[in-house]
């Protein structure tokens, strides 16, 4: 094909009360041009297509005639064998074809969705509770079998949740402890009592922030990590075949990951929370003035014991929900590629979401238990 | 373009990854209208030849001219000519798993031909799926719905949406059960006869060479050793010839194509 390649066309010729469309140049898809609008376009009745003067035709060109033809019940002529074999195929592939799923009015489709939106909600709830017993027993049974447990995989897990993290989470929680204080300041001076930032920066991060950031920090790097790596290991089969050879995926996989995001995360916890204050009291030193020793005397006045532990009894459940979570929703992977991606973004909404939950029930109960 | 010229040209292909030398002064034609079989060990690069002849891997050294025009170091703007004229149906049929198989034929026609309205797409797809053996309910199942065969049948309803010259086919019945791999076969042969297609088959399936192959081109020792058709190959003394087609596997092929032609 090049350029002197003739386009479709066609003419209508009639003669002796029989109407011929005469068709030349070359019909094919990149040629075909306007052929088919303007053939939807002929309203007299066709008797004869004459195809003796064109240059080539592709499927695309014979679906084409193909369809006029069967439509108006002309009659095809003056095709070279070759041809009238293409078009023999085009015609025998001429069955009913369901192209798009079937639509449903949009008011049922939206109650549809509501729906099942409900019930997947309550099935991941009683899934991941299920998968929250599972992860028991598959401790139960490592402790039972000590041998079963994999202390590499544990200690390659330690490095890449907490090692690994404590760049990223130091400089997050540096600069919450900076502007946790920057702002403090400006509001409290208002009052004269800029002096409080110091009990504001030491508290908050200790018994709040420094964990929940953690978290949340922990769930975006990890959670997300073994939602997709476990997913991928379910899309390329890997799960099935460690089943088969008699290794228990939850053992394997699960324990491994939970237990380290359970005891990486209070000890990142802690040092968030050691490094927020460590911002804050940069800022108090140098926009109040206040000396870091007396800033560190300070801190130890007012920010009581138990705020310590409230966080590090925190971190502890925060880690195990979100690496079960990240667990589970790997596990849920069933077909493709997207729902790797999808069942990803799920396992850190979920996390997060758990986390802040689970933090207001906390709150609460601390402060009912008289630890304020 | 007449036939017995090349639509195909490789010149001195070099392909090397890191210390890994793939390809050496590699030299290969694939004449107009024929289905040149590319067979070879494993990792004597055949995948690696057909990502460099539709310029998805830029090679070291050489030249590769599809269609008369130097695809090499083209960026995919100034090859949208050549790409119109080919379709290619990758090892696991590549298909978009976003989009129906009814959406992913359509793909390549919206893409090149913006001007076709949605009916006609409709029409052109839905002939396409009937074409390559999908059933007709086929159309809008999802990629991850489908089974391997399926899969594969619809990458090559994809591969032909635009009605192509040239079909690049990565080991079409790798995964096939026998009758679907014979299936496989008869398919494209016949699409190559209606369509006047050449065809550009990797496969590691002794049959399909023998059943559909015009001329078989061997890749080892970093270069193409011998093309020709299966006798002529055979009538060759190199080792690895010898023993891919003289290997108790080979010698089952040819057995069969024997008593086929036996039954007339």
């Amino acid at each position: 094909m090049n350029a002197m390649v003739a386009p479709a066309d066609f003419s209508q010729i009639d003669e002796g009360g029989a109407t011929t469309l005469r068709f030349t140049g070359c019909l094919s898809l990149a040629y075909i041009g306007d052929v088919p609008q303007r053939l939807e376009a002929v309203e007299a009745r066709v008797d004869r297509l004459d195809l003796s003067g064109i240059d080539h035709i592709d499927t695309i060109g014979a679906w084409v005639i193909h369809r006029f033809a069967r439509d108006s019940g002309a009659k095809v002529e003056g095709l070279d064998p070759d041809a009238q074999h293409l078009l023999d195929q085009v015609e025998a592939a001429d069955q009913p074809v369901r192209m798009r799923p079937d639509r449903t009015p949009a008011f049922t489709r939206v109650l549809g969705e509501i729906g099942e939106a409900t019930i997947v909600a309550l099935k991941t709830l009683a899934g991941l509770l299920g998968f929250f017993g599972a992860t028991l027993i598959a401790f139960a049974n490592v402790i039972r079998h000590p041998h079963r447990f994999r202390l590499n995989a544990v200690v390659q897990r330690f490095e890449v949740v907490g090692v690994s993290a404590l760049g990223i989470i130091g400089l997050m929680s540096f600069l919450i402890g900076l502007v946790i204080a920057q702002q403090g300041a400006v509001q409290l001076a208002q009052f004269g009592f800029e002096t409080f930032t110091i009990n504001l920066v030491g508290r908050i991060t200790f018994r709040e922030l420094g964990v929940l950031m953690t978290a949340i920090m922990v769930a975006g790097r990890s959670g997300s990590a073994f939602a997709a790596q476990i997913g991928t290991m379910k899309l390329t089969e890997e799960i099935d075949a460690m089943r088969t050879i008699g290794v228990s995926p939850m053992e394997a996989l699960v324990v491994p990951r939970v237990l380290a995001a359970v005891i990486m995360m209070p000890l990142l916890g802690f040092y968030a929370s050691l490094i927020a204050v460590i911002g804050g009291g940069l800022l108090c030193w140098i926009q109040l003035d206040i000396p870091p020793i007396t800033f560190i005397q300070r801190i130890r006045e007012v920010v009581p014991i138990t705020d310590l532990y409230i966080g590090l009894i925190k971190a502890p459940v925060f880690g195990a929900i979100i690496a079960m979570s990240g667990c589970y929703q790997g596990m849920q992977v069933e077909s493709d590629a997207e729902q790797v991606g999808s069942r990803t973004t799920s396992a850190v909404v979920q996390a997060i979401f758990l986390v802040i939950v689970l933090d207001a029930f906390f709150a609460v109960f601390f402060t009912f238990i008289g630890w304020d | 373009m007449k036939r017995g010229e090349p639509i195909i040209r490789v010149r001195g292909l070099k392909n090397s990854f890191g210390e890994q030398v793939v390809h050496e002064d590699l030299d290969l034609d694939v004449m107009k209208g024929e289905v040149i079989g590319v067979v070879g060990g494993s990792g004597t690069g055949k995948s690696v030849l057909m990502r460099s002849i539709i310029g998805l891997q830029t090679p070291d050294a050489g030249e590769i001219t599809v269609f008369g025009e130097d695809t090499v170091d083209k960026e995919e703007t100034e090859t949208i000519d050549i790409r119109k004229r080919w379709g290619i149906l990758f090892q696991g049929g590549a298909l978009f798993s976003t989009l129906t198989v009814a959406e992913n034929v359509q793909v390549p026609l919206r893409e090149f031909y913006p001007g076709l309205n949605q009916a006609l797409l409709d029409e052109i797809a839905a002939y396409k799926v009937v074409m390559t053996g999908l059933p007709p309910d086929a159309g809008p199942k999802y990629p991850a719905e489908l089974s391997g065969g399926m899969k594969k049948r619809a990458g090559l309803a994809r591969a032909l949406a635009l009605d192509p010259e040239l079909l690049f086919l990565d080991e079409p019945t790798a995964g096939l059960d026998p009758i679907g791999a014979a299936a496989f076969d008869e398919l494209t042969l016949s699409l190559q006869k209606t369509l006047g297609l050449t065809v550009f088959l990797i496969t590691h399936d002794l049959d399909s060479l023998y059943a559909i192959c015009d001329r078989v081109a061997v890749l080892a020792d970093r270069k193409v050793i011998a093309v020709g058709t299966i006798d002529e190959l055979l009538a060759l003394d190199h080792p690895w010839i010898q023993e891919y087609f003289n290997g108790p596997r080979g010698r089952a092929a040819t057995a069969s194509v024997t008593r086929e032609q036996a039954k007339g």
